[in-house]
């Protein structure tokens, strides 16, 4: 009785310390340093537009119309997109809901891009992404979409391209993950124009 | 499977298997007291301030019992203090939003997760958890409970190496000195690195953001009247998360703990903005597992079988993980029925960054170790790419494992190994001169049993059961294997999820915990009485007739005894789950 309790109080001292340590001081000492050192992106890559705020380039916002490149579908809260319930669809690979979005979303990803036959169409386009919040868009989806978008604003498809390759990112240390176009910033390029 | 994905592979390999040996090295020296690393000079006079407040000599050593003793008492102490910041939360600082309390099974259930390294996680971090809960409440046990892993495999590691002795080490040390020398230095400069990349580390409430192009969208459902064209919402703002994510992702991925800051986890972009730094996460997962088994070498003075099981765990998760990535990239035959480039693979439930190869072989290595932070959702994978996480599991984490618990399990089946091996050639099972009695056995097969009355016992009672059933998001074979994921990941205090189940009931709350205690203190306490009873043994000098325990031979018969052993136990429910679930797809139009 007596070794447990001292052992009880030797858990709650080392409790109380270590808490001391690990959960004050050390997330202190990364935020002072990460705020002197990168103060833009440890709060957040916030993109700042005629002074307010329009959105960070790591969360993806949802773009409708014809005059803007479109984000991947996303099962972040009830509308999509909400960046305070990340998230994915977590179908399964033989679940019928599943199964039909995608046929919708095929549909009117090829009517809206008037894509031939021929053309397959890009799987990012139609599938939600794992956190609903993707920035990203793969390069083909991208190019895809160009013809459209071009239209609508009465530009050179060129042009559109161009802004597409600007906006691209390749993968990192031309090694790791995936070339993808960030699509606020290439739809905020193509507004700023 | 394009060649950009067999680069990085052989990258990602690689560069584990350089940092294997200085990490075992500086871990031989943290796990011995006596031990000098070249940060004594600054945490030197740190760690004699915590010995002395806690009144300990942190050269006496205990025996197994105290050992488990103080174990528990850590634990226990800090599970209570996690449920009592969760259920004070709105009373306590750091809550710029405002969150209410943590339910009380809620928070019973999340605190059990993060004290037993688990991290299953029954609630959406971004919607539930005040900063401080997280920052406090949850990354204390990030910490806490990684180095009480290490402990354990420290104590069983000297139970094999030293000759008659009574004691295994003292806990109190082990964990003070492995958070000290080992895991704050390495998150001090990882969180750094992780905020160079994109990662926020910040107090500011949420931002509020002006959309650039405010859309109408329909709201989901039918509207009051139950007519089915819903009305329109206008979506003008976005509001988005911030909070210290930084400081916990770091330890979350180096502990290998896995509870995500955010409920997409490592998918989130402020979670793990970008490859670089998911090839950061994955490595700092398999970092000290791996450096383990070179400690282990060292400890029992046989370097060449610590290298040997290395290979034994490098050799499961390849073939492992070659299946995912294989499974993932041949994509879903329905979907490609809609003319949709098959050669692109299944993207459903994954991030254009990562793609499919980083997301298989995060997927496969979070599994692999007892992680469970997930950069993709494993409910949306092809029905093998899911049943290669969830069987890494089932194996028992331990292919690199869990911080400490990767390591103690593997010695678990190298004694099965050795025994194994004994009766096949009429010998007694011998491991590095230590004879392996009765004891030795019971307690190794202990540890094997009770994953699988955690696991396949809970499964079958919650899937006949109207709430079990009730949670699920999927149905069909893939409800099947939602649940079976759950109690595995549970029970194997991994943490990763099918995360459709919604989980977060009362009953599911309530055996998941207990499902998570199993098997985290009923596995630790039948190895410590192993490391206990081991030490106590004399050793024989190893001579021509002692059972090698390296080379290929030793590692075929290792591997294979961790596959024999799991395969015989799980292949029957996964059968009911993920295989039939394949078969369904590939051959037919059935769809649930």
């Amino acid at each position: 009785m007596k070794n447990l309790m001292s052992q009880l109080r030797t858990a709650l001292v080392a409790t109380v310390l270590l808490a001391v340590i690990l959960c004050g001081v050390y997330p202190a000492l990364v935020w002072t340093i990460a705020q002197a050192l990168f103060p833009e992106r440890a709060n957040g890559s916030l993109v700042v537009k005629n002074g307010k705020i329009v959105g960070s380039e790591l969360i993806g916002q949802n773009f409708a119309g014809a005059k803007y490149f479109h984000s991947r579908p996303s099962m972040a809260g009830e509308m999509g997109y909400d960046a305070t319930s990340s998230g994915g669809s977590n179908l399964g690979p033989t679940s019928k809901k599943l199964i039909d979005s995608v046929r919708e979303r095929v549909k009117a990803y090829r009517a809206e891009n008037n894509l031939p036959l021929s053309v397959k169409t890009p799987v990012d386009a139609v599938t939600a992404s794992a956190s609903g919040l993707d920035p990203h868009i793969s390069v083909r989806n991208a190019l895809l979409q160009a013809p459209r978008v071009a239209k609508d604003r009465g530009m050179e498809e060129k042009a559109v391209v161009e802004k597409i390759e600007a906006n691209t990112q390749g993968r990192d240390l031309y090694i790791l993950g995936e070339p993808r176009v960030n699509v606020l910033n290439v739809n905020l390029s193509l507004d700023a124009r | 499977m394009d060649h950009f994905g067999w680069i990085q592979l052989t990258l990602f390999v690689g560069i584990l298997l350089v940092l294997t040996k200085p990490m075992g090295v500086y871990l031989t020296k943290v796990l011995d007291v006596e031990g000098k690393t070249f940060l004594d000079l600054a945490i030197g006079p740190v760690e004699r301030f915590f010995y002395s407040l806690l009144g300990i000599d942190p050269k006496k050593e205990q025996d197994w019992k105290q050992y488990s003793f103080s174990l528990i008492s850590f634990s226990l102490v800090g599970t209570l203090f996690t449920y009592a910041i969760l259920r004070l939360q709105h009373l306590l600082p750091l809550n710029p939003q405002g969150f209410g309390p943590v339910s009380g099974q809620l928070s019973f259930n999340t605190a059990i997760s993060f004290a037993t390294n688990t991290n299953w996680q029954n609630y959406a971090g971004e919607s539930t958890m005040s900063y401080l809960s997280q920052m406090v409440g949850l990354t204390f046990h990030n910490f806490a409970s990684a180095a009480t892993g290490i402990a354990v495999a420290a104590a069983l590691a000297r139970g094999v190496a030293r000759n008659s002795a009574k004691t295994i080490g003292n806990f109190w040390t082990d964990v003070i000195r492995t958070i000290l020398y080992v895991l704050l230095p390495i998150c001090l400069v990882y969180a750094l690195l992780l905020v160079s990349q994109g990662m926020i580390q910040n107090f500011n409430p949420y931002a509020k953001v002006e959309v650039v192009a405010p859309y109408a969208s329909p709201v989901p459902g039918k509207d009051a009247e139950g007519r089915q064209s819903p009305p329109q919402r206008k979506v003008e703002t976005q509001t988005i998360v911030q909070g210290p994510m930084a400081s916990q992702v770091a330890i979350k991925m180096l502990g290998t703990n896995g509870g995500g800051f955010t409920n997409a986890n490592a998918a989130h972009p402020y979670e793990n903005p970008t490859p670089l730094s998911n090839f950061l996460q994955m490595l700092s997962i398999f970092l000290i597992p791996s450096g383990l088994t070179y400690y282990l070498g060292r400890v029992v003075k046989d370097q060449r079988h610590g290298w040997a099981v290395w290979s034994a765990m490098a050799a499961i998760f390849l073939v492992g993980f070659l299946i995912c990535w294989w499974a993932e990239s041949t994509g879903n035959p329905h979907m490609h029925a809609l003319g949709i480039d098959a050669a692109s693979g299944n993207m459903e439930g994954k991030e254009t960054r990562f793609g499919i190869f980083n997301s298989a072989l995060f997927a496969t290595v979070t599994t692999d170790a007892s992680c469970g932070a997930v950069n993709s959702m494993h409910d949306s994978f092809t029905p093998l790419g899911g049943l290669v996480p969830l069987l890494n599991i089932q194996l028992g984490e331990v292919i690199f494992g869990g911080v400490g618990a990767g390591l103690y399990g593997m010695i678990v089946f190298v004694v099965l190994a050795v025994f194994l091996a004994g009766l096949m050639i009429g010998k007694t099972p011998e491991y590095l001169g230590k004879k392996i009695e009765a004891y030795d056995v019971k307690a190794s097969v202990m540890f094997i049993m009770v994953p699988v009355l955690g696991i396949l016992g809970s499964t079958a009672w919650a899937a006949t059961s109207a709430w079990g059933l009730a949670g699920l998001n999927n149905s069909g074979p893939h409800g099947f294997s939602e649940i079976l994921y759950a109690y595995s990941s549970t029970t194997g205090n991994n943490g990763s999820a099918f995360a459709g189940l919604n989980a977060n009931t009362c009953w599911y709350n309530i055996t998941l915990g207990i499902a998570m205690l199993l098997g985290r203190f009923f596995m630790i306490i039948p190895i410590l009485a192993l490391a206990g009873n081991l030490a106590g043994k004399k050793s024989r000098p190893l001579g021509e007739g002692s059972f090698p325990v390296s080379g290929p031979m030793f590692t075929v018969l290792l591997t294979g005894t961790v596959l024999i052993v799991g395969a015989l136990t799980f292949f029957p429910a996964l059968s009911l789950g993920p295989i039939v679930e394949h078969y369904l797809m590939t051959h037919s139009n059935i769809l649930f």
